[in-house]
């Protein structure tokens, strides 16, 4: 019974120890070690050199910035397109809810390679895009390799990792919440306001980190799509590492990325933490004075701070 | 117009010929009713027999096939919920678990565009109503289910709708808290002089509460009345039988109008009743059927049997007795006199007689 349980709970520390602590710990070593010409290409040791570099050279800084803008700009496309999409298929007929989750996830049976071609071809200068905009007199525009085939990329791609959790916390949501505005005499678009969004908070933040995260250190849709501008992280961190072959540096940015991405959710959890319950929402009821004492929560275990309180 | 334990009320909603559709299901069929301001009317039903639905095509969450819903006056029908003057308390209360007590309350206020004064007001004022004085800032996982329930009372109050709506607003609550919160209901209804439709499956609540019971069966009302004439002068078996236990014999009334005749029991099985020639039933509640442990001479409205039962309730005994045909009829009897009538034990043959006003006659 108890060997059972060790052996249960040992399969996630295993794999926990295996594939995540352990390269965490050897990029680590790699990041304070010293380059050197041969194989591998580094001498372990505790050089902080390369941390120092990657901090203090302004390329490397404005390539995390860069990735930080792109990485933010490609998430808001896809809450935007993403919300709508996740609100129509978790408000449409129980009946029809798995085909349309199943057609938003269509791409994935393809190739992610072969997606990314397919959009090549549609942006092409000759391509299908172009042959519409020209056949209607706008174009052709040139639209690959610059930041708005990388946008369209990376939206496209990433655009399921963000409809998923708002799906499945929009499916949640007690629509009797919705009955119980609407009777109270709240406009459609107030309900969505007051009710439906606050309460899919939780999905919002998993989508964002869901796409926020990989797009961050996002390499192949900017180095196939994005013109030769686009200096993100991640094809700093490739160009370190096969082009210069400077293990040690690649290293240091990596872990320099992985601590960036660390903070960004942990602030993003925070926040919805502290979020929808914190602002005093829509009444002046909700800023009651404590003057009473009634106000304070008779059982602060388990209350959470009172809102408006801090 | 109508009085209703004596006060005059006058109409306040009025349906004429309501149908409600689910594909090819008729959830209400051609239902006709008139609310009068300021009364508590009870719907009262089984499941499926159509009073949530009734509620919410009155609430405006369920579109009417055909028919017409008029508040004061005015057709509701094509005003979507928001726009109607009516306030909801659900079932399941609907609180927003994402807003305090406060905000909560506050809610249909802040979508009328009051102002903040006038908004921690009237949410003061709601709370101290259910006796929730002071609990604005907390959110509604922190409250009991019976403080939620009235949280639910307190907003659905609070927009002064003049038409409130409850949907089995007491099923949540345990016995006792249903008991207080009956009254609490009643003492409401009066003091804000607002109409209140409540659904319930409950008959004793719907007795207890209500000025008036609308009797829900297949999307239509089997009956309309005060609790007292639903209980003693029901229209139709179902009534007698869903509004308390009622004896039901099937016979004639005989031409001259005035007797009824059980067939099954012979020539002494005769009833007082007034009502046209035909067949019909006699329905007799158990508590008005007297119990005698002496074999009295044959009269009408007196019948001789068996007895085959009895349990034991506390305050009343209630017996089973067998006719001579194999019916079985059930007397109850208050314990008043301390455990005299207890000493009928079965297999004592008994007679049972009643008043004749407690003959009811049925048609169906």
């Amino acid at each position: 019974m108890r060997f059972g349980r060790t052996l249960v709970l040992a399969v996630p520390w295993v794999w926990l120890v295996l594939f995540v602590m352990a390269p965490i710990v050897i990029v680590g070593a790699i990041a304070l070690a010293r380059p050197t010409e041969g194989i591998p290409p580094y001498l372990l040791g505790f050089s902080p050199d390369n941390l120092t570099l990657v901090l203090t050279d302004p390329l490397y800084r404005d390539a995390l910035l860069l990735s930080l803008w792109v990485a933010g700009i490609s998430t808001t496309a896809c809450l935007l397109i993403g919300y709508p999409m996740a609100l129509a298929i978790a408000r449409s007929p129980e009946t029809w809810r798995d085909t349309l989750l199943l057609a938003a996830m269509l791409p994935f049976w393809t190739g992610f390679l072969m997606r990314i071609n397919a959009w090549i071809g549609l942006l092409a200068d000759d391509g299908w895009i172009n042959a519409a905009l020209t056949w209607i007199g706008v174009g052709p525009l040139t639209l690959l390799y610059s930041n708005t085939a990388m946008y369209v990329g990376i939206t496209y791609t990433y655009l399921p990792f963000m409809v998923l959790p708002l799906y499945a916390q929009l499916s949640r949501l007690d629509p009797t919440l919705l009955e119980a505005a609407s009777d109270l005499g709240a406009l459609p678009w107030r309900v969505f306001l007051r009710v439906t969004l606050p309460l899919s908070m939780p999905g919002i933040a998993a989508g964002c980190a869901l796409v926020f995260i990989p797009t961050v250190g996002e390499y192949i849709i900017p180095e196939l799509l994005g013109g030769p501008g686009a200096a993100l992280i991640g094809r700093v961190l490739w160009g370190e590492f096969f082009s210069n072959r400077d293990w040690p540096t690649a290293a240091a940015v990596a872990v320099c990325l992985l601590v960036v991405l660390l903070v960004v959710p942990a602030a993003i959890s925070w926040l919805v933490a502290r979020g929808p319950g914190a602002r005093a929402p829509d009444t002046g009821g909700a800023r009651a004075p404590d003057t009473d004492g009634a106000g304070a929560p008779a059982n602060p275990g388990r209350a959470s701070p009172a809102p408006g309180r801090e | 117009m109508g009085a209703v334990q004596g006060r005059t009320l006058k109409d306040l909603l009025q349906i004429d010929g309501l149908s409600v559709r689910y594909g090819p299901a008729l959830a209400l069929a051609d239902l006709n009713l008139t609310v009068r301001a300021g009364e508590l009317f009870v719907l009262l039903g089984g499941s499926g027999s159509g009073k949530t639905t009734l509620l919410r095509a009155i609430a405006g969450f369920v579109r009417p096939t055909a028919g017409r819903i008029a508040l004061d006056g005015t057709d509701m029908a094509p005003l979507p919920p928001y726009r109607r003057p009516v306030n909801t308390m659900f079932q399941s209360y609907a609180l927003f678990p994402h807003m305090n007590v406060g905000a909560n309350v506050g809610f249909g206020l802040a979508q009328r565009g009051m102002s903040r004064q006038e908004i921690d007001a009237r949410v003061a004022e709601m709370l101290a109503l259910v006796r929730l004085q002071g609990l604005e800032s907390r959110r509604p996982a922190q409250l009991s289910g019976g403080q939620q329930q009235r949280v639910a009372l307190a907003r659905s109050l609070a927009p002064n709708p003049s038409l409130l709506l409850l949907d089995e607003p007491l099923s949540a609550l345990d016995r006792g808290l249903r008991t207080e919160t009956r009254t609490e209901l009643m003492r409401l209804n009066r003091q804000l002089g607002m109409a209140f439709i409540l659904v319930t499956h409950d008959q004793q609540e719907a007795l207890t509460m209500a000025d008036r019971v609308g009797l829900m069966r297949d999307g239509c009302l089997a009956q309309v009345g005060t609790p007292a004439e639903m209980y003693e002068r029901p229209t139709s078996r179902f009534v007698a039988e869903f509004l308390g236990a009622a004896n039901i014999l099937p016979g004639t009334v005989q031409p001259d109008g005035l007797s009824f005749a059980l067939p099954t029991l012979g020539a002494t099985g005769v009833a007082s009743v007034a009502g046209v020639p035909g067949p019909g039933f006699l329905a007799v509640r158990p508590e008005r059927i007297r119990l005698d442990a002496a074999m009295l001479a044959p009269a009408p409205n007196r019948l001789s049997g068996v007895v085959v039962g009895r349990s034991y309730a506390g305050e009343t005994m209630e017996w089973t007795v067998r006719l001579a045909d194999g019916t079985l009829v059930r007397s109850i009897q208050t314990l008043d006199d301390g455990l005299t009538a207890a000493t009928i034990l079965p297999d004592a043959a008994v007679t049972l007689s009643w008043q004749p006003d407690a003959s009811i006659l049925l048609k169906e």
